[in-house]
């Protein structure tokens, strides 16, 4: 079980009140687990990746651990703690604008 | 007593503001997409209660919302604007060739007879269309591909497919606006384009007369007359009587020929609005007063409308989506500024008063007309 906790702006969007506890099957990366995220919440395709090349949005960012994950390989295998559900992974607005 | 259901657009949401025929007391919902950009929300002309909405943010990218209510309850539809085959290159700020790029949608238009087909224009600009509801959408990629694409520029706001006006006795035709390449028309549903800029002047291009190349902010028509066009360009106000294929200035006595809406009124096809802004690089009104000009005589003679208006200290801008008319007798007339204040004349201008004054900044106004 992993858990994601969301932007508040996209927990709105999804209609969510607090965290999301995903099922994710195989290996757990920032691909696989934003994959499930959208086939369940599918109004949320297109607003942390682009649709079309999958990259994250610029103003995105992927915290866990108290790491930056961004920069990781969308592949890369998520830390153990996210995988076991001790942590979550982290979607997060950047802090940008006013 | 018709009812009058105005959707505004805002930099921090929507709202919805409803009235009856009178046009007086106003009850006022939203913000709906509370925070998020709503660059356009537009009803179905087939079905009241649907309604499209542009939501976008500079983090999360673009969603579109639908109503089948009337705007109580909305769902996410499809959001998914990829341009079909090669991306070519348009003309960039400085000179160069840049990639087209999906930035946002600014304007939707639903179809005159059909609730679930309906239009974006977007930025990069490119028209797409939807049959399903908004659940998928296709580029009319005949546009993004005519042969002067390249030349296309960015105006200040990005390169914006802005303006789109279906032709209602002309099945089949389409016309667009982009800033800055100017009006294209379509006569087979959105196949294949031409552009329709002749008689345009534009000192900020180096060919002042070029085929394309016009910062058109915004281009409106009276829907029993479709082949007489009306146009705010960036600087002139413009005239077309042969749909699109030949334009003349009819600034006549306006203050400023600058700004961004154009309306005409909804049963006098020869009465338009416009709202003069002082300048280019001064995007504000004239004279800190606040002036709706309106012509009786399809254009070059102009007055200025100002009871109710403020007439000092006033530096707000009227964005181009930001104008709109009711279908009632007498016309309602609506505006909304970046200051926040919404507008309503329901004598056709002759007097004016608020209908909200402290919304976030407004980017586009619609009305619908109830019975």
């Amino acid at each position: 079980m992993i858990r994601v906790v969301l932007p508040a702006h996209l927990r709105t969007l999804a209609h969510l009140d607090g965290e999301v506890k995903l099922d994710v099957e195989g290996k757990a990366t920032q691909r696989s687990v934003l994959d499930t995220l959208e086939a369940c919440y599918p109004m949320l395709r297109g607003t942390i990746r682009d649709q079309v090349t999958h990259e994250r949005r610029a103003f995105v960012r992927f915290f866990a651990c108290q790491e930056d994950l961004s920069h990781e390989s969308p592949d890369a295998p998520l830390p153990d703690a996210v995988v076991s559900g001790a942590e979550p992974f982290l979607v997060v607005g950047a802090l940008a604008g006013g | 007593m018709s009812t009058v259901r105005v959707l505004i657009g805002t930099r921090k949401g929507a709202f919805v503001l409803t009235s009856d025929g009178k046009r007086e007391g106003w009850d006022v919902s939203g913000p709906h997409f509370g925070g998020w950009e709503i660059y356009h929300l537009k009803a179905s002309p087939a079905d009241p209660n649907r309604l499209y909405a542009s939501q976008s943010s500079s983090w999360f990218g673009q969603v579109i919302q639908r109503s089948n209510d009337g705007g109580k309850t909305w769902d996410a539809v499809g959001n998914k604007f990829a341009y079909e085959g090669a991306v070519g290159t348009h003309l960039w700020y400085d000179g160069t060739q840049r990639p087209w790029e999906f930035a946002r949608v600014w304007h939707l238009e639903p179809s005159l007879t059909d609730p679930d087909t309906v239009y974006a224009g977007i930025q990069d600009a490119a028209l797409f269309r939807s049959s399903d509801g908004g659940q998928t959408w296709q580029e009319l990629a005949g546009l993004r591909t005519h042969k002067s694409a390249p030349l296309w520029q960015p105006g200040a706001g990005g390169m914006c497919l802005h303006t789109i006006l279906l032709d209602p006795s002309h099945p089949g035709r389409i016309f667009i606006a982009i800033s800055a390449a100017g009006v294209f028309r379509s006569d087979d549903a959105g196949k294949t384009w031409r552009p329709m800029n002749r008689g345009l002047r534009s000192e900020q291009i180096p060919d002042p007369t070029a085929e394309v190349g016009h910062c058109v902010h915004r281009i409106a028509m009276h829907r029993t007359r479709p082949d007489v066009l009306f146009m705010q360009k960036h600087w002139d106000v413009m005239r077309s009587d042969d749909a699109g294929e030949s334009w003349r200035e009819v600034s006549g006595n306006l203050p400023t020929d600058f700004g961004f809406p154009i309306d005409v009124h909804a049963h006098e096809p020869e009465t338009i609005y416009v709202v003069p802004i002082k300048s280019d690089s001064e995007h504000y009104l004239p004279e800190g007063k606040l002036r709706v000009y309106r012509s009786r005589t399809g254009g070059h003679e102009w007055e200025a409308l100002t009871k109710g208006l403020p007439q000092r200290d006033c530096y707000v801008n009227v964005l181009r989506d930001a104008m709109a008319v009711d279908a009632l007798d007498p016309c309602g007339v609506y505006f909304g500024t970046t200051g926040g204040q919404v507008y309503v004349s329901a004598d056709a201008g002759d007097s004016w008063a608020p209908i909200v004054r402290d919304l976030p900044s407004v980017v586009s106004v619609e009305v619908q007309t109830l019975p």
